[in-house]
């Protein structure tokens, strides 16, 4: 098929018109998404078929108010639309989406896009909620004025789709006379003619509604209330960890006990020898150590699509801003943070709500900090090993209290890493916070399930591509060379990692960290949580973590644990984390930034921790 | 022309960041900040930014919140829209008081 034949349409609008749902409307499953040459930002593209089988090509761009860009984002729209993208023609026809219940600034919009001298049309997407509203519209007015076809859409039950598709095949056609391109930066008096212009048009055009929505202001007088709505912003983080923790670990448990069946069924029908070892410790195993967080990742993602798609992501910004602010974040991370205390993938994903680069990359680099679940295990093991179950102040238990304090401890630190970037990296005052607050909406499933359709997949096929050939690594560095005939000891010890573990000793010895640690953080490369299982393997007990923990006790000083919990907090070792942000900035400088600083961080940790309990006289 | 505009309705001039909640008025300039007070981002890009909110001279402001702590941000209508933004941008937002 000759994909430059059909003509290519672009969604420009502002943030929260329904662009996506348009676009996933018109383009159904037909679509797919990648990333722009060089950039980050994801591109969407999909087509779309009228019913005399022409065809679309649609893209859908990141919202804007204007073409002159403020982010990377925004940046894509402007040279997507100017054609100044690398093997990027500049769109047939641009649809300019509109809020019909919110003209003022779409318009303004629109008219600078004419002076791009491409085809317009002006879209008046969620028409019914304006219809609702007693907003009255004067279509033809506002085509005249524009000087371009004017239609109405309702992007999420598919209505004045067709039509829609009609004017645009037919703009395509007549692309022959394209106006010249005018566009130019506009500086301050521009954008206030063109807010004259806009405002002349909403007057002759567009009857204020006769029934306002006044749901909004009052969930506002709750939501935004400073005190209540900080409870009730309290309240939701409260359910979300709940249902994170408590609701997915059947799930959980069920993924586990799924890849557990698979690898056992697979070491019964392959031959003993490295062909079985790779399928069941290398690919089974390794898969399976990072699908068991998709039902997590799952939950956090509805939730997370539940608060923005009913605009209320935005209200929890606005009440977290000065918080986060003091440490030098935008309110915005808030969210992103937050789903890093399940997995910082998804956390590092959720980013990209945040406009401005700088503020986003801060927030990328101290995501890691949060206490992610796979860190879970390793405190739980090392805690129940080493740590006495004894109550301390009558009641609170010294192993919850240790617990706690290694969450505190994650969260202190990111505030403190991000205050410290900030200082350093880019010094200077903060980026301003400007944000609108859409009206509240009821969240459509169909759309709902598409979006969760599309983060799972991108998750998936994500262990797939990128983890998947580092589990190898890892498995094949703990696996060669075999330990020689009547060996003593565990066969890990002869493996290239247990020549690295030995080898890097003296390094380690400073805090507190025997061999048998060393080498289990080297397979606990690819993912925190193996580190567990590595230890399972160099201590040879079998699978029960009892077992182990009673070896561990046994064996381990307590400023040794004590270390090694320490290191945890702010271990860099996650290989999924490192592949996800090399791909949201683009390069290997910012993971590698924060592998650096995070091993050091780590390292200076474990350091001060033994010191200390062994002045205490825990060694 | 932000002084001017100051200077030419003595008294009744406020800037939105200093006002509270309940407060209602007519957008007579929107300044370009001067040296600190536009923070990390240039005076220029501030003053843009504004405007593609919709804080343009004439529009109807009325401020709705604040945040929970030092009363910053603040939730303000512009127009039809919603928006919320931190006090210190809205000091270059000046404003009559509407009369009723
Ligand atoms: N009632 C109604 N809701 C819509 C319509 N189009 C989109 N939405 C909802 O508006 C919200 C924002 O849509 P989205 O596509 O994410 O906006 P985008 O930011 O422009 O991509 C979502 O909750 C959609 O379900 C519409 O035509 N009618
Ligand atoms: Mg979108």
């Amino acid at each position: 098929m000759n994909l430059s034949a059909i003509p290519t349409v672009a969604l420009v609008g502002n943030p929260n018109c329904g662009k996506t749902a348009l676009f996933n409307a018109l383009t159904g499953s037909r679509q797919k998404v990648a990333n722009y040459a060089g950039v980050t930002v994801e591109k969407k593209e999909g087509l779309a078929e009228l019913p005399d089988g022409r065809r679309l090509r649609i893209v859908d761009l990141p919202g804007t108010y204007s073409l002159r860009a403020r982010s990377p984002d925004e940046a894509v729209t402007r040279d997507a639309v100017l054609g100044r993208l690398p093997g990027e023609p500049a769109p047939d026809v641009i649809l300019c989406v509109a809020d019909a219940t919110n003209l003022g600034l779409v318009l303004r919009l629109a008219l600078e896009l004419k002076t791009t001298g491409r085809p317009l049309v002006f879209v008046l997407n969620m028409i019914d909620i304006a219809e609702r509203q007693g907003i009255e519209i004067d279509v033809d007015a506002l085509s005249r004025a524009l000087g371009a076809p004017v239609t109405a859409t309702v992007a999420t039950r598919r209505r004045g789709l067709d039509t829609l598709l009609e004017i645009a095949a037919a703009q395509a056609a007549g692309t022959s006379d394209l106006g010249p391109d005018l566009w130019r930066e506009p500086s301050a008096a521009d954008v206030r003619n063109a807010h004259r212009a806009a405002r002349d048009l909403m007057r002759s055009a567009v009857r204020p509604p006769s029934r306002p929505d006044t749901l909004t202001g009052r969930l506002d007088g709750v939501l935004l209330h400073p005190a209540a709505g900080l409870l009730i912003l309290l309240g939701l983080l409260f359910l979300m960890f709940q249902a994170v923790f408590a609701w997915a670990a059947p799930l959980q448990d069920l993924t586990e006990a799924g890849f557990a069946a698979l690898g056992a069924a697979a070491t019964a029908g392959l031959p003993t020898g490295w062909m079985q070892g790779l399928v069941v410790d290398g690919l089974i195993a390794g898969v399976g150590s990072v699908l068991v967080f998709l039902p997590q990742i799952l939950l956090l993602f509805v939730f997370i699509l539940l608060l923005e798609d009913s605009g209320y992501m935005a209200r929890a910004a606005f009440l977290m801003d000065r918080i986060m602010g003091g440490a030098g974040l935008h309110g915005r991370a808030f969210i992103p943070l937050l789903s890093s205390f399940a997995c910082a993938v998804p956390g590092i994903m959720s980013t990209r709500v945040i406009d401005n680069r700088r503020d986003r990359l801060t927030t990328i680099l101290t995501a890691p900090l949060m206490t992610c679940s796979a860190r879970i295990p390793v405190y739980t093991l090392i805690i129940g090993a080493l740590i006495p179950e004894r109550t301390v102040g009558g009641f609170l238990s010294l192993q919850g209290l240790v617990m706690f304090g290694l969450y505190a401890a994650g969260i202190l630190s990111a505030l403190a890493v991000a205050f410290v970037i900030r200082k350093v990296l880019w010094r200077g005052g903060s980026e301003p916070f400007m944000m609108q607050l859409p009206d509240y909406k009821i969240p459509d499933p169909v759309n709902l399930l598409r979006n969760l359709g599309q983060k799972a997949w991108a998750f998936i096929s994500r262990a797939g591509r990128i983890i998947l050939p580092l589990m190898v690594l890892v498995w094949a560095l703990s696996t060669w060379p075999s330990a020689p005939e009547g060996a003593e000891g565990p066969a890990i010890a002869y493996s290239a990692a247990g020549r690295i573990g030995h080898w890097l000793e003296p390094v380690f010895a400073p805090i507190g960290f025997s061999w048998e640690m060393v080498v289990a953080l080297i397979p606990g490369m690819a993912a925190r949580e193996v580190a567990v299982a590595a230890l399972g393997a160099i201590y040879a007990v079998g699978g029960a973590e009892g077992d182990l923990a009673g070896v561990l006790s046994r064996q381990w000083p307590l400023a040794s644990g004590l270390a090694f919990l320490a290191w945890y907090v702010f271990a860099p070792q996650c290989v999924a984390t490192l592949a996800v942000v090399r791909r949201e900035t683009g390069g290997w400088v910012w993971p590698g930034i924060m592998f650096a600083y995070m091993l050091a961080l780590a390292y200076l940790a474990a350091f001060i921790v033994h010191h200390v309990a062994v002045a205490f006289g825990l060694g | 022309m932000s002084s001017d505009a100051l200077r030419a309705a003595p008294g009744s001039a406020v800037r939105l960041g200093d006002m509270q909640p309940g407060f209602r008025g007519v957008i007579v300039a929107v300044r370009r900040p001067s040296g600190s007070a536009a923070g990390a981002t240039d005076p220029e890009e501030l003053e843009l930014r504004l405007l593609e909110f919709g804080f343009v001279e004439g529009a109807r402001v009325e401020v709705l919140h604040e945040g929970p702590i030092g009363g910053d941000p603040i939730a303000v209508r512009v127009d039809d829209m919603r928006v919320a933004l931190r006090r210190n941008e809205a000091m270059n937002v000046i404003l009559t008081e509407a009369s009723a």
